[in-house]
């Protein structure tokens, strides 16, 4: 096993979100880092994408702080989350539709790249189209380089999603449900490669498929009605009480919350 | 090591739809440039007059810089024919009120609707869809209006007239802008080398941004690409064609009428490049040269030739929405995949 970075990767501190007189999220706290996969679970409605957004910039909070790799997020745009380390991918699938599977690789790898350039050609890019084709192969997708990403199977395009959330080699890994849609054998496709991505960065996810977060997670943080719950290994989780009533006053299982 | 190619061969049959080839483009975007003005070339021969051939230049290159942000960029602007105007009339005050070299003119028109397409810019990229439309439209308006009060300067109504350009000096030449030949061939230099320019631009890495913006602007935010300043630039670079194009219209017709700012020569745009094909680096040449001929020949049996010109343009969005070249490309590239 490689070595798992020990320092705190991602720190939150009573992060919170209002929209209007409704709060999607509230005093949030925790530090990401020593676990390479966390999860995180919740009902619907719980403020798991609110978080998902807080975390990859794509939402301001309106309360609490954020730091990555020490430095305070808080106040950064979006773009520069990509340029400082962090990249998500989103649970309905978010590709390039009309670009090439390799085009929507190059061109997720050119943001971090360069900056404006009109002059040089785009292909010739100090060694992007060779990357993306080492990417394109890791993520099982050689086979299918020079198709628009639109035309791939709904597999490969969530397999596509993750490539591009890795093409800026982050060092946070935001995956927002990277199994949707899938079958079984699809799943376990991915819960190897999320192992595998795993190995080198810290990953955080939100799933709904509670024997895959069991059997993945080092850490399920649980969210319920925009509040923290309950956070902890997913022994610790299964055994929690609060957890338990959430879940089954909910559904009547762990399920499909 | 376990990949998820197994994922595809698993896959149901059915659930992978017909392969596409890749798009013939890709192939000639080193060559399309040069193809282009060699195409350009035989106009004359086809067309029954010099003029129409100069006006499908200038129209042209007004839909390619219009496209531009439209077609690669995915903002749908109303507001271009300020660029157009602006171009047209700077250029045509600095010769006939500042007794400016012709080419130096140009320039400085050129310069003028960029610099107006940074402030326009400025304002509406942060509005999206209709309102983007909207707003555009407004600060086009505006320059209409500002242009029909400044009448000392602009001819008000009738337009800017005396600045009548008959000779153009380059030197030791000086060349007869009147002699029809002379005249496409010098438009057509500019054309080219913007066509030249853009094509550049188009296969840059900034010209892979801005596809990437107009294909999933949420996703092109989250890779870390400045989404509003790409944005932005690409408003300007469509601004500076569109003002050359004006500059070279002032050149060719020695007036600049005021509807040359007003919102139907915006339209003009937007229906040349879905004519012809938005998105295609050719595709604004044949939408400007359907639409001009259609307008000449719509206007020798009906003064309501908009209209007929109307009709058409509603068959083409329905029935051919890729427009005439982009559906011409996709024959082709579809052939191509399947010998």
């Amino acid at each position: 096993m490689n070595p798992v970075p020990q320092a705190p990767i991602l720190e939150v501190e009573a992060l919170g979100r209002r929209f209007g007189a409704f709060t999607a999220l509230e005093d949030v706290s925790a530090v990401f880092g020593k676990e390479r996969i966390t999860a995180i679970i919740g009902p619907n409605g719980a403020g798991k994408s609110t978080l998902f957004n807080l975390l990859s910039g794509a939402l301001a909070p309106t309360a609490g702080r954020l730091r990555f790799g020490g430095r305070d997020m808080t106040r950064v745009p979006q773009a520069r989350f990509a340029h400082l380390g962090i990249a998500r991918s989103y649970q309905i699938t978010n590709v390039f539709p009309r670009l090439t599977a390799h085009e929507n690789l190059r061109t997720a790898m050119q943001a971090r790249a360069s900056r404006y350039d009109f002059w040089s050609r785009r292909d010739a890019l100090s060694g992007l189209a060779e990357r993306a084709d080492a990417l394109l192969a890791d993520i099982g997708l050689a086979g299918r380089r020079d198709r628009p990403a639109a035309s791939l199977a709904h597999g490969e395009q969530r397999a596509l999603e993750i490539g591009i959330a890795l093409a800026s080699d982050p060092k946070l890994l935001l995956l927002d449900e990277p199994t949707a849609g899938m079958g079984p054998e699809e799943t376990k496709e991915m819960v190897a490669l999320l192992r595998r991505l795993g190995e080198t960065r810290t990953i955080l996810l939100v799933e709904h498929k509670m024997k895959m977060i069991l059997g993945l997670s080092e850490r399920i943080l649980v969210l319920h009605h925009g509040r923290l719950i309950a956070d902890g290994s997913p022994a610790e989780i299964q055994a929690d009480r609060e957890v338990r009533r959430v879940y089954l006053g909910q559904s009547g299982g762990y399920g499909h919350a | 090591m376990q990949t998820l190619d197994q994922t595809v061969v698993d896959a149901p049959p059915g659930a992978v739809k017909p392969q596409r080839a890749p798009r013939v483009t890709a192939g000639f975007s080193r060559w399309r440039a040069p193809l282009s003005i060699l195409a350009l070339l035989t106009l004359p021969f086809l067309l029954p007059s010099q003029a129409l051939a100069v006006n499908v230049l200038i129209y042209g290159l007004y839909a390619v810089g219009y496209n531009l942000l439209y077609g690669y960029t995915g903002l749908l602007s109303f507001g271009h024919a300020a660029f157009f105007g602006t171009g047209a009339y700077v250029t045509g005050i600095a010769i006939g009120a500042y007794g400016l070299h012709p080419l130096l003119a140009m320039g400085l028109g050129t310069v003028a609707a960029s610099a107006l397409a940074l402030t326009v810019g400025a304002v509406s990229i942060r509005s999206r869809g209709i309102y983007f439309a909207m707003v555009t439209l407004a600060l086009a308006q505006l320059v209409y209006y500002a242009a029909l009060q400044a009448s000392s300067w602009t001819g008000g109504e009738n337009g800017l007239r005396g600045f009548t350009v008959s000779r153009i000096g380059l030197g030791p030449v000086s060349l007869d802008i009147l002699d029809p030949q002379v005249k496409y061939l010098f438009v057509l230099a500019f054309v080219g080398a913007a066509l030249a320019l853009i094509s550049r631009i188009l296969a840059s890495p900034f010209g892979a941004a801005i596809e990437a913006i107009r294909e999933n602007e949420t996703r092109a935010r989250a890779c870390g690409f400045d989404v509003e300043r790409s944005k932005l630039l690409a408003f300007v670079l469509s601004g500076l064609f569109c003002g050359l194009s004006g500059a070279l219209s002032a050149i060719h017709l020695s007036i600049v009428p005021l509807d040359s700012l007003a919102y139907h020569t915006s339209g003009m745009a937007v229906v040349m490049t879905l004519v012809g094909g938005a998105g295609t680096f050719f595709g604004p040449f044949v939408g400007a040269l359907v639409v001009l001929v259609l307008e000449d020949v719509f206007s020798l049996w009906t003064p309501h030739w908009q209209l007929a010109l109307g009709t058409v343009f509603i068959l083409f969005v329905l029935f051919l929405p890729r427009g005439l070249w982009g559906s011409a490309l996709e024959r082709l590239s579809f052939r191509r995949g399947q010998s």
